[in-house]
């Protein structure tokens, strides 16, 4: 398919705006760009084609099962969208008057009061614009924690081996030192090698919990316990809260700190990539750290303090992605209570469902109950018929069906991670078992024919290497 | 009770007795007792037009101001009505990150292509897929430049408050030291950047046009940050970079800047788009997401997310960054806008905000709201005003959101949007204010 | 000192006495089949100072990165450029094509001749 700037064609515009209605300026010649800029002229017409087409070129959960682990890649209920996209939070400017803006800062207020209620916090901060700046967020406030009474000798943060990339990679963002700890046999956190990493330095814990193989650290208030006595402060990653919401809550098991990923767990979209939303909670003890400025209620209404002199800044401009706020908090709205607890017990039981279908062909690591996801590992097939755990994912595709995450967690060889979510239907999921029955098959009569897969696609397997050793990373006409 | 849940209750039954499992409470046995909770304190659950009335309730105890005259970072500017029916489509909202290349080439062109706009608008080599908005755009490209030996950060006071703000938060986290640059009437002083510089600087990041809407001086503090063996970063505004000298042109290493201004509504401050460019040689210090051209097995050409080595699922704690999602969704906005306008498109926005700015400035000076600064501006200026709130107050009775009170003044702010009827109106009614 | 055989570390790297007074530092033909196709090779600068068995450098994959320990002490007095532009000339001859070279070797790691070095390979698989 050609590029947007090969169907370029000078001369071509669109009609947009009216002529200005008041003499026009220039810049002193000094000053003006001289360099042409390089952007497309297109018709409407052309504009609208060539975005359909690339559109078609895509996979979206409108466009079929998409079981990626670790993702949460639940339905996106579109009330959400219309909701934010109401003029009254579309087109207000993020400095107006606080008087003019109250129904936002109420909006604000309200999630904060339900998030809270769901993770068992106190307060909430909605500035980081995903997970991984939710995490740079969280782990600043147990550095400014500890800064704050002197203790700054608590350098490091214990990350398990099981961790998403992020948890260390934030770490080291902070100055302080990732202490890596092995996973137990089971697939958990391991009390005892826990116990010998914990000491006077130690700031923190991060966790995933459930963790990042599906299963629940059923040691958690050992965990937490240990850590405390420690003088260290417990983070709660909440890539996995699908799982377990309405059930069991953070803040009940001993966390100080969460952070939530909305376009995971609260069904807003994920774009392709984002925006997301990672809004941090806390306890009531880390709160004066918290990015500034907050909402706080005062009288009848709601305004943001700005005076806030234990916080540790900010660390985006305004107030977060607003909109993708809404549309969370619609999705809460909408489901409450009773809907809340439904979701993650759906999610749980559709994930053991597959988990314990898929068992009778595929080897589950660590096979036990699982909560949302499962992790399973291709290293069998791998040894016996040369099949990857790449090879299984392409050839989902051309069933129609998105694979799920491959080679996470590192602890799992040739990993493969299976999150269904609740929004799927036993039908979908039973098509999907029977083509990963199915292909397993192949795999063993016919291995040859997997490693061409996918034939469906646009293109072929691409080329990866070629594309990082020499990269290619703009249209050089 | 709202839910997107499938499952009916035979088959829910169905799946358990698969289990072997008499109820869904035994999927959480290993959950210990002590921390299961019995029932959340939310309210019950709602129909979708029960939740519309809630949410619109609220939305309509915002005021949106029909005329608006503040940007200070965030900035209204006409949204082709393209854009935002290509942003509606519904795969690229319920798509993922482009992981699986072979189903995913329609984003990762659309990123391509973005990436491809940026760095033309910019003149830079290289452009990652987006990061979260300015701000945090700034303080990834300081980190870019962090060294061993050059661990002195160097910010000109000029730039955005909520920017600085968030360069020093990173800043203090990672244990760099951070320097004001302060200013002199209303620019970098320049002369007090020479004699702050020292060869432990790793970087001066300048923004263009400032925060008073002024015209930098970029050429010279490049000149100044690489005389000191640092970087230069340039902070710019899209819509300006049509008309005004481009950090390639003024020799910056790294442009970053907010992407808000190309397409994206203003929706009380998010979500926006962070920018990210450089030159060749500092490819390999972006963070975040980076789409690259390659082939499939076939030779045909492909797109697949590459560099990932850099990246913190692979490095992990050595990572620079832990970056690892794009503002996608508002990239492509981006894309759609910059190529519905194309490059006349972009020059006549950029030359319709300067000049409707230039017109207000004059009207506003002729009725005694002189400026605060001399020289060159783009679409903000900045009035003298002691008491700006009654002005304001005025204004805003009249439908019309004025500028922003800033230290000594007000901060304004004019788009293409804005008629001469509307600035006619403004000065009128801030005459009228002021003669009170 | 005359030009003498390459002797390997246990974590793969290659030293060779260049009898100049400088030494070349390179991975051996093992660790880049191992390590795949490789696609860029961060390298140190000039004037780095190196630390035996301290990581120097780094050599990626698509999906990996590995860290590439000093097999001496001494200081970067050369690196070979031709690797940032061509990473893949490492998977072609890893032997014919050096990292970085050391001056003022002070101290060497625990090296092994290649026949040692192949035996311990045999050993680890």
């Amino acid at each position: 398919m050609k590029l947007i700037f090969e169907k370029s064609v000078p001369g071509r515009r669109l009609s947009l705006l009216p002529d200005c209605d008041v003499p026009v300026c220039k810049l002193p010649e000094s000053l003006r760009r001289t360099t042409p800029i390089g952007l497309p002229e297109m018709s409407e017409n052309e504009l609208s084609r060539h975005y359909s087409a690339l559109e078609r070129r895509s996979f979206g959960v409108n466009n079929g099962f998409y079981p990626l682990g670790s993702c949460t890649m639940k339905y996106n209920p579109r009330i959400n969208d219309e909701m934010s996209a109401l003029p009254g939070f579309a087109d207000i400017h993020p400095l107006q008057p606080v008087h003019t803006v109250q129904g936002a800062l109420e909006a604000l207020a309200l999630a904060e009061q339900l998030l809270c209620e769901i993770t068992g916090m106190d307060h909430m901060t909605f500035q980081p614009a995903a997970g991984a700046h939710g995490e740079l967020t969280g782990i600043l406030l147990i550095k400014r924690y500890h800064a704050e009474r002197g203790d700054t000798e608590r350098t490091e943060i214990i990350v398990p081996d099981s961790a998403h990339g992020t948890n260390p990679a934030t770490v080291s963002m902070t100055g302080m030192t990732a202490v890596s700890i092995e996973s137990g046999p089971d697939g958990r956190v391991d009390l005892d090698k826990l116990k010998a990493v914990v000491g006077p330095k130690t700031a923190g814990l991060m966790l995933t919990n459930p963790n990042t193989l599906g299963l629940f650290e059923k040691d958690i208030l050992e965990i937490t316990d240990i850590i405390h006595k420690a003088g260290g402060l417990v983070y709660y990653d909440g890539a996995n809260l699908n799982a377990i919401m309405g059930i069991a809550r953070p803040g009940d098991m001993g966390f100080d700190c969460v952070h939530l990923n909305l376009h995971k767990t609260f069904s807003t979209p994920h774009g392709g990539g984002g925006p997301g939303s990672g809004p941090v909670g806390c306890k009531d003890f880390l709160a004066p750290y918290l990015p500034r400025p907050v909402v706080e209620k005062e009288g009848e209404g709601y305004t943001l303090d700005y005076e806030r002199p234990l916080s540790i800044g900010r660390i985006k401009t305004f107030y977060g992605n607003f909109a993708i706020v809404l549309r969370a908090l619609t999705y809460v709205l909408t489901l409450g209570r009773e809907g809340i607890k439904e979701a993650s017990t759906q999610a749980v039981l559709n994930a053991n469902y597959m988990r314990k279908k898929l068992s009778e062909c595929y080897d589950i690591a660590y096979d036990y109950t699982c909560m949302h996801e499962f992790v399973m590992t291709l290293s069998g097939l791998k040894k016996e018929k040369g099949i990857t755990a790449a090879d299984i994912a392409k050839a989902l595709i051309d069933r129609g069906i998105h694979p799920p995450t491959m080679y996470f967690p590192l602890i799992v060889p040739e990993a493969l991670m299976i999150e269904p979510v609740e929004t799927e239907s036993k039908e979908t999921m039973d098509e999907a078992i029977e083509a990963l029955l199915d292909i397993y098959k192949v795999a063993c009569a016919d291995p040859e024919s997997l490693h061409a897969a996918p034939l469906t696609t646009p293109v072929g397997r691409v080329d990866e290497t070629a594309a990082a050793r020499h990269p290619k990373l703009r249209y050089e006409g | 009770m709202g839910s997107y849940i499938p499952s009916t209750p035979e088959q829910r039954r169905e799946m358990l007795n698969f289990l072997g499992l008499s109820d869904t409470d035994a999927l959480f046995d290993e959950i210990p007792a002590a921390v299961r909770v019995n029932a959340l304190d939310l309210p019950k659950g709602q129909s979708e037009l029960g939740v519309r009335r809630q949410m619109e309730a609220m939305a309509a105890k915002n005021r949106v101001f029909p005329t608006i005259f503040r940007g200070a970072g965030a900035y209204r500017h006409y949204i082709p009505s393209i854009v935002k029916s290509v942003t509606s489509k519904e795969t690229f909202i319920t798509t993922y990150t482009p992981y699986q290349a072979e189903m995913s080439q329609g984003v990762l062109q659309s990123i391509f292509e973005y990436q491809t706009m940026i760095c033309e608008l910019t003149g830079m080599d290289v452009s990652n897929a987006s990061t979260y908005d300015g701000a945090s755009a700034a303080a990834e490209a300081v980190a870019m430049c962090r060294e061993r030996k050059r661990r002195v950060a160097y910010i000109s006071a000029t730039t955005q408050p909520d920017v600085i703000d968030t360069v020093r938060t990173y800043c203090w986290a990672a244990g760099e030291e951070l320097v004001i640059v302060p200013e002199k009437d209303g620019r970098t002083d320049t002369e007090a950047l020479s004699t702050l510089l020292n060869d432990e600087a790793a970087c001066v990041y300048v923004q263009q046009p400032n925060y008073y809407g002024l015209v930098e001086d970029c050429e010279a503090i490049g000149q100044m940050a690489h005389e000191a063996g640092a970087k230069f970063i340039m902070g710019i505004n899209p819509i300006a970079a049509a008309v005004l000298k481009s950090p390639g042109e003024c020799g910056a290493d790294i442009a970053v800047g907010e992407g808000q201004p190309l397409g994206l509504s203003l929706s009380f401050g998010g979500p926006y788009l962070g920018f990210m460019t450089a030159t060749k040689a500092m490819m390999r210090k972006l963070p975040g997401r980076i789409v690259g051209e390659t082939t499939d097995k076939e030779g045909n050409r492909a797109y697949v997310l590459t560099l990932q080595a850099r990246e913190q699922h692979i490095r992990r704690e050595k990572a620079s960054s832990n970056l690892c999602s794009n503002q996608a969704l508002c990239a492509l906005a981006a894309g759609v806008y910059m190529a519905a306008m194309g490059p006349e498109g972009m020059k006549q926005v950029a030359t319709q905000c300067m000049s409707k700015a230039r017109y207000l400035a004059a009207g506003l000076e002729g009725i005694g709201l002189h400026r605060a600064h001399t020289g060159e501006f783009f679409h903000e200026f900045v009035t003298l005003c002691d008491h700006p709130q009654p002005l304001l107050d005025a204004l805003e009775q009249a439908g019309i959101l004025g500028g922003l009170p800033v230290e000594g003044g007000i901060l304004w702010c004019v788009t293409e949007m804005n008629t001469k009827d509307e600035m006619d109106r403004v000065i009128e009614i801030c005459r009228e204010a002021m003669a009170v | 000192m005359g030009k003498s055989e390459r002797l390997y570390a246990k974590s793969h790297e290659w030293l060779l006495d260049l009898g100049d007074g400088t030494f070349a530092v390179g991975i051996s033909d093992h660790a880049q089949s191992e390590l795949g196709d490789l696609v860029f090779v961060n390298l140190p600068e000039v004037g780095d100072q190196a630390v035996a068995g301290e990581p120097i450098a780094d050599v990626e994959s698509v999906k990996a990165v590995s860290d590439i320990y000093s097999p001496a002490t001494g200081t970067v007095v050369a690196i070979n450029e031709l690797l940032l532009d061509t990473p893949e000339a490492l998977n072609e001859n890893a032997l014919e094509n050096y990292l970085f070279k050391l001056s003022d070797v002070t101290e060497r790691s625990e090296l092994m001749d290649l026949a040692a070095y192949e035996q311990y390979v045999k050993e680890e698989a």
